[in-house]
């Protein structure tokens, strides 16, 4: 229990150092507002590939449908602040995201679940593609032209938070009785179920909570580029989250964190290149797939608890 | 006074061909059941059928448990396996890629409940939940001789240990009733001895009822106090060893392929 609260505390301190080391950057004009930008799209990427990595990595359920839930979060939040334009209304916004895209989420999961592979793949793309086209048939969503002029109340603080309390909730589901289920069913259904697991309700539960979380990206990308159209969230974005999972490793969250940093600084460098850079950011994810399959960490955890663990067997052989 | 396990007129058909045709049987509160046949004789289904991994074309199941009258017919395999039916699977279905600890921590998912809340956010409560389910865990691995596997991950261990590791996790379903698929498939006479002992002591200790399936008849004569006996999905025979031993129709049709 001591030891635990310890490895918490270490994480805790980690996350408020980063906190002011960003703030201290910025304050002495070492991050522009280009940089903010960039480190404000990598921490939305952050958001959206835990939670899909989640569903594929630690579910086992290959879901092509993250952007959908991404673009209710975006909406909720674009609509209502623009008549409730508070930090308190902003707020309120995130939490009826949530509770929309938890709703999508079931509607879209109960049937499509129960397939396999490929064919989950197709369906969640459809259900994705589903709410894009409801969303540009609106009058309230603005139609095809999408929404502007939405108020800023997400700024760089706002998304590192938002980072830090949703990584935290997804690591400690993983890390818990829920996450050992939601394993199992990724490991082998019939044995799961043989064991007294769920196999629905689990699937479900890990679908439900990696929209939820990508229903909290969606707002704070609304909020903070104040500019969205349902063109931002069709198959193409749910492809780009898919690529840092499995460019980081599918089934590490700490890979997720790596790959979303990498690409998301690659992508800002290329920006120089004009047309070229799709060709070397493509080129530079067909070679990394060659040379490392599993992604740049494979399943690999970075862990307070095993740098801990690994120093004090350290000491005894020194001593 | 009613039988723990009751099966009637179970049937199932697989397209043309009828696996488990008619099979009617019972089991007793703390009793050792065999279930023996030839290869294909519908064994592994009639395991199928009765824990829920496939549904039955007709016939019914009942159980008499702990907690009351249950038909099982139709049941969800969850549903049943919280009931107090669990099982090991011929061909190892462990957790492959995750450790033996959570292989058996898995097991134990819907008898330790733990809120959402709790868990996000790593409540005190949260904290000593996981550690009473470690210390259960432990407990059972230990009767096993796998207390120093913990860490190991499941597709890491040798077969006969795998073999091990089904038993352990099907027990931390805390069952009334323990099916066993060819526990001792693969092993050497050494082994299967060992394994006599184990199953003779977790039928003891923890006062279930065993069926299991079995080819190696040493195994079966020692252990059983009854046998039924599978063949072409219908029940041939069922008795004591010494019963089956002499019954002429199953020492033409099961024994006798070996003479
Ligand atoms: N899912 C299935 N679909 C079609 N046929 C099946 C299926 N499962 C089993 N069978 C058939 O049912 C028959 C009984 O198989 P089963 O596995 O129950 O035999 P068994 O007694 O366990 O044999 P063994 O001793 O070899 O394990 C076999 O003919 C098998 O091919
Ligand atoms: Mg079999």
């Amino acid at each position: 229990m001591k030891a635990n609260f310890k490895y918490n505390v270490v994480w805790l301190i980690m996350m408020v150092a980063g906190f002011y080391l960003m703030n201290t950057l910025i304050m002495i004009g070492v991050i522009d507002s280009f940089i903010e930008n960039m480190l404000v799209t990598i921490g939305i990427n952050i958001i959206l590939a835990t939670g899909l990595n989640l569903i594929i990595g630690f579910a086992g359920q290959f879901s092509l449908g993250h952007a959908g839930f991404m673009a209710i979060g975006a909406y909720a939040t674009a609509i209502i602040t623009q008549t409730a334009s508070t930090t308190g209304g902003f707020y309120v916004s995130i939490f009826i995201g949530i509770v929309v895209a938890i709703i999508a989420a079931l509607i879209v999961g109960i049937p499509t679940l129960r397939l396999r592979g490929d064919y989950l793949a197709i369906a969640t793309m459809g259900a994705s593609e589903i709410i894009r086209i409801l969303i540009n048939n609106m009058k309230m969503t603005g139609g095809a032209a999408g929404m502007f002029n939405i108020p800023q109340f997400a700024d760089w603080p706002t998304v590192y938070i938002m980072v830090c309390v949703t990584t935290i909730v997804i690591v400690n589901f993983i890390h818990s009785r829920a996450g050992r289920a939601v394993k199992s069913v990724r490991e082998d259904e019939i044995a799961a179920e043989a064991m007294g697991i769920n196999v629905t309700k689990w699937k479900l539960a890990a679908f439900v909570l990696g929209a939820s979380t990508a229903a909290i990206a969606g707002s704070l990308h609304a909020s903070y580029l104040q500019t969205i159209a349902p063109n931002d969230f069709g198959i193409m974005e749910s492809i780009s989250i898919l690529i840092i999972v499995v460019l980081g490793g599918v089934g590490s969250i700490t890979g997720t964190f790596v790959a979303a940093v990498v690409l998301g600084v690659l992508d800002t460098v290329l920006q120089n290149f004009g047309a070229l850079r799709m060709v070397i950011y493509a080129a530079a994810l067909i070679l990394i797939m060659i040379f490392k399959p599993t992604g740049l960490l494979g399943t690999w955890e970075l862990s307070i608890k095993k740098i801990f663990s690994r120093s004090k067997r350290k000491e005894r052989v020194e001593s | 006074m009613s039988k723990l396990l009751q099966v009637e007129n179970l049937v199932k058909n697989f397209g043309g061909l009828t696996a488990v045709s008619n099979v009617s049987m019972h089991l007793d509160n703390n009793e050792l059941v065999a279930l023996i046949g030839p290869n294909g004789a519908g064994k592994t289904t009639l395991f199928n059928l009765l824990t829920g991994v496939i549904p039955a074309s007709s016939g019914s199941i009942v159980l008499n448990g702990d907690n009351g009258t249950y038909p099982l017919n139709g049941k969800r395999a969850y549903k049943i396996a919280d009931m107090g039916l669990s099982r090991t699977f011929q061909n190892i279905r462990l957790f492959k890629e995750l450790t033996v600890l959570d292989n058996v921590l898995i097991a134990m998912t819907s008898k330790f409940k733990e809120g959402f809340i709790p868990t996000i956010f790593r409540f005190p409560s949260y904290y000593r939940t996981e550690a009473r389910l470690v210390k259960e865990a432990k407990k059972l691995l230990a009767i096993f001789e796998l207390e120093d596997d913990i860490d190991v991950l499941a597709k890491n261990l040798p077969y006969g240990t795998q073999r091990r590791l089904e038993i352990v996790r099907a027990l931390a379903t805390k069952p009334q009733i323990l099916f066993l698929d060819e526990p001792a498939a693969g092993m050497n006479p050494e082994k299967i001895a060992n394994l006599t002992q184990l199953i003779l002591k977790v039928q003891h200790s923890f006062h279930i009822t065993i069926l299991l399936i079995e080819h190696d008849m040493s195994l079966v004569m020692n252990l059983a106090q009854r046998i039924y006996v599978l063949d072409h999905g219908s029940l041939l025979a069922q008795g004591t060893p010494d019963e089956i031993q002499s019954n002429k129709a199953v020492i033409k049709a099961y024994l006798g392929e070996e003479a």
